[in-house]
């Protein structure tokens, strides 16, 4: 059997590797994926530890999560396009129309 | 028609002109020049009707009854006032109209020739501008002239003196775009402005003695003031009064302003300037006579103010050229005449030169209207000549009209001017020789008018001899009437002496009549008022006054008929020849010899030519003067005023405001600017992390996030250790 800590590892890479795409990137899709990766490492801690204490409890909090990534992911991805709509970018650092 | 009817309407004599004034003057442009002469000529002639109707009225009760007083209403009641003695009175100015001989004879003189004028404007002013203006005015006029002679009281007088004066101003103006008439205008009216002061302090002086300004008053509020014969106040009255009938009557010094009102239309020179309102001052004093019987002194300067005026006058008329200015002298020389009447006492002779002047003076200005009618509007009688009988009307009447002035028997001039020079040799003959060599000029110059107008050689320019016409019947009839006037005018008063018997003097006795209340005089002042009444002698006590008393009344009847008189009579009417004869070898037979004598006395004859440069000296004296104050008050109002008052607070006020802007732009804005600035500098790290950028937020996140694991994380080691 695969020890707990095994998961947990992968977890915080998948986390860091979002965290470090969110915090890089420029344009805002990646940034979304990256916030993709970082839920799904909690996704795969709720699970791990689900397993560990034998507890279904957290594949259920797991499932939300999932419902409400793709619940996120529209409507980040709606944001998007009405943005893109007013002006043409999808960069993050050039939507600062609400700089001083 | 109850008896009486036409004494108890007196006071519609004057509303009849009124009403035709106000009609003129207010809806006189819609209405045709035929309505206009109708309305204006028409309500003139409708109180000349009620005036003749009223002095017939008059006429029918006995001598001693013959006044009528009318008293609309009580116009100045000023109750209780207290005179200069003490005495309280209850003065009231009434609007009342007096009705007595004197002003019977003023009624039917300004009322009759007024309407002959009238009548004559029709055809005069036919083709000129304004008509209903000139005829609204001249009906103003009326009203004002009928005001002032009906007038019971010295206040209601006066506004009809006003108002006449205003009417003169206006009508001397008439041709008002022609600047010369707009300053004549202006000429007479602030003249008469200086003689209206004297009238008005006048009346003052009068309220604060007598207490009383009714003329009929008079008589008993004198009696009860015991004021002496020459009592300094009644002669201070008496003066002033005069002083206003100077400037209305032009004497001298006020005399100025009637040789430049020739510029008005002639029918107004004949209505205002000869006729009526000229001579209101003459009627002024006969109406004031009472106060003046008081005043000996007062009288002596009237009487020798008039002969000199009559002597001077009849000087600048010997070598003036304008038809109009001829008269105008003249008329200023007759009411000369009319003042040294008043002066040496006869006031009833002065008020009958009044008449018959007012006669042939009327008739002169309307013929020398319809001469420069017929050449076109000429009035230099050096262009004229030889006119006799292309305007043969004209020339007849205007000759007798020159008759009638020169004091040729029987015309009018005659016995009103005869009675005068009697009256005069009587009180002072020195006056007398004045007024006698003012005979003499009066009848050369009028005849050098005539001979340079009528007869002798046309000095008429070609292109005006073509049109020469005589005027139509309207103007020629008014001149026939006062022509017949001129000639039957004077017999109203032929004198005792020539077997009449003076009706005109017995018909005024009961206005001149001497009022000096005889039982306050004591010796003294009986003697003092004795040489006046040309009456010498002792009187006893008693005795005395009862002889002064037939003496005072013998003297206006005129007892002293006798050989002297005759003589005084035969010697005017020679002078008078001589003046014509002079006239006629002048102008007629050697006309070469004025001009040599022009020439050898060329220093005295630019003297008399130039008027004695009065007119220039007028002006040094007070014209100028008036304007150098008027310019010093300009001055002072741009500089002082303007300069220092309103430019000063303008400058003031951009200083401050200056002011006000330094310190909005520097305090207030600046403490403003500065809270700003410091809210700036504080802010400056909080905005630093404000990037805008959603990355480096996240950064941030991700920091604090950190932050607080590393909190909970040491908490936790230490709960733990």
């Amino acid at each position: 059997m695969i020890p707990t800590s095994h998961y947990l590892f992968l977890s915080l890479a998948l986390f860091t590797i979002g965290v470090i795409g969110v915090l890089t990137r420029r344009n805002v899709i990646i940034i979304l994926m990256s916030i993709e990766l970082i839920l799904n490492a909690v996704n795969i801690n709720l699970v791990a530890f689900s397993r560990m204490f034998g507890n279904v409890n957290g594949q259920i909090f797991a499932i939300f999560v999932i419902t409400d990534a793709a619940a996120e992911a529209a409507v980040g991805l709606g944001i998007i396009i009405a943005f893109f709509r007013n002006r043409p970018t999808v960069l993050a650092d050039e939507m600062d129309i609400l700089k001083w | 028609m109850p008896t009486e009817f036409f004494l108890d309407k007196v006071w519609l004599i004057p509303l009849f002109p009124l009403a035709g004034a106000a009609l003129m003057l207010l809806a006189g442009k819609r209405l045709q020049n035929s309505a206009v002469s109708v309305v204006c000529v028409g309500s003139v002639f409708v109180s000349f009707v009620f005036s003749l109707g009223a002095v017939w009225q008059l006429l029918e009760r006995p001598a001693a009854e013959r006044v009528a007083q009318k008293i609309l209403f009580e116009w100045v009641p000023a109750g209780l006032t207290q005179t200069s003695s003490g005495k309280l009175v209850n003065f009231v100015a009434e609007w009342g109209l007096l009705l007595d001989p004197l002003s019977a004879v003023m009624i039917l003189v300004v009322t009759g020739v007024g309407f002959l004028i009238h009548f004559y404007s029709i055809g005069y002013m036919a083709h000129e501008g304004g008509y209903y203006r000139f005829f609204g005015y001249m009906n103003l006029f009326m009203f004002s002239m009928l005001t002032l002679v009906l007038a019971n009281n010295m206040l209601l007088m006066f506004v009809g003196w006003e108002g006449v004066g205003l009417c003169s101003y206006l009508l001397i103006g008439f041709y008002f775009l022609r600047k010369s008439a707009a300053d004549a205008g202006k000429k007479a009216f602030i003249v008469n402005r200086v003689g209206d002061a004297g009238f008005l302090l006048g009346i003052f002086l009068t309220v604060g003695t007598l207490g009383t300004i009714k003329f009929t008053e008079f008589a008993s509020a004198l009696a009860a003031g015991h004021f002496a014969v020459g009592a300094p106040v009644i002669t201070a009255i008496a003066l002033l009064l005069f002083v206003g009938a100077t400037g209305k009557s032009a004497q001298i010094p006020l005399y100025v302003w009637l040789p430049d009102a020739m510029e008005g239309p002639t029918p107004v020179s004949a209505l205002i300037h000869a006729a009526t309102m000229v001579t209101a001052g003459v009627y002024m004093v006969t109406r004031h006579n009472a106060i003046y019987q008081l005043a000996p002194l007062a009288l002596d300067v009237v009487a020798v103010i008039g002969a000199l005026t009559a002597i001077y006058a009849a000087s600048m008329g010997l070598l003036q050229n304008d038809i109009k200015r001829i008269l105008a002298y003249s008329t200023i020389s007759q009411l000369g005449y009319m003042f040294l009447a008043c002066g040496v006492g006869a006031f009833a002779a002065g008020i009958f030169h009044l008449t018959t002047h007012a006669f042939f003076k009327a008739l002169l200005f309307l013929g020398s209207g319809s001469v420069i009618h017929a050449l076109s509007g000429e009035q230099d009688i050096r262009k004229m000549g030889a006119l006799w009988d292309k305007i043969p009307a004209t020339a007849k009447t205007f000759l007798i009209a020159t008759l009638a002035i020169a004091g040729i028997p029987p015309f009018a001039g005659f016995f009103s001017k005869d009675e005068i020079l009697g009256k005069t040799f009587e009180h002072s003959p020195a006056l007398w020789g004045i007024g006698f060599l003012t005979a003499g000029m009066t009848a050369f110059y009028m005849f050098r008018l005539v001979n340079m107008t009528f007869f002798g050689a046309s000095r008429v320019p070609h292109d005006v001899e073509h049109h020469i016409h005589e005027s139509p019947r309207t103007m020629t009839v008014p001149l026939m009437i006062l022509a017949a006037l001129s000639v039957v005018g004077g017999w109203i008063g032929w004198p005792a002496s020539l077997g009449g018997s003076n009706r005109f003097e017995h018909f005024l006795d009961p206005v001149v009549r001497h009022h000096v209340a005889l039982p306050a005089l004591n010796e003294a002042q009986i003697k003092a008022a004795t040489p006046l009444l040309g009456h010498e002698g002792p009187f006893g006590s008693e005795v005395g006054r009862a002889e002064l008393e037939r003496t005072l009344s013998e003297t206006r009847v005129g007892r002293h008929h006798g050989a002297g008189e005759y003589i005084l009579m035969v010697a005017s009417v020679l002078i008078a020849l001589a003046g014509i004869w002079l006239a006629r070898l002048f102008y007629i037979q050697r006309t070469d010899l004025p001009g040599k004598l022009a020439s050898s006395f060329s220093g005295l004859y630019q003297l008399v030519y130039r008027k004695y440069y009065m007119d220039e000296v007028y002006d040094a004296l007070f014209v100028n003067r008036a304007k150098d104050l008027g310019t010093t008050l300009a001055l002072f109002d741009a500089k002082v005023i303007d300069g220092l008052g309103v430019d000063g607070t303008g400058w003031l006020m951009r200083f401050t405001s200056r002011v006000s802007i330094w310190w909005d732009t520097w305090i207030v804005d600046g403490l403003v600017n500065l809270a700003a600035r410091v809210v700036w500098l504080f802010s400056y790290p909080v905005r630093m992390v404000q990037t805008g950028l959603v990355s480096s937020y996240a950064l941030l996140i991700v920091f604090g996030v950190l932050v607080v694991l590393g909190y909970y994380g040491y908490l936790l080691r230490t709960m733990l250790r």
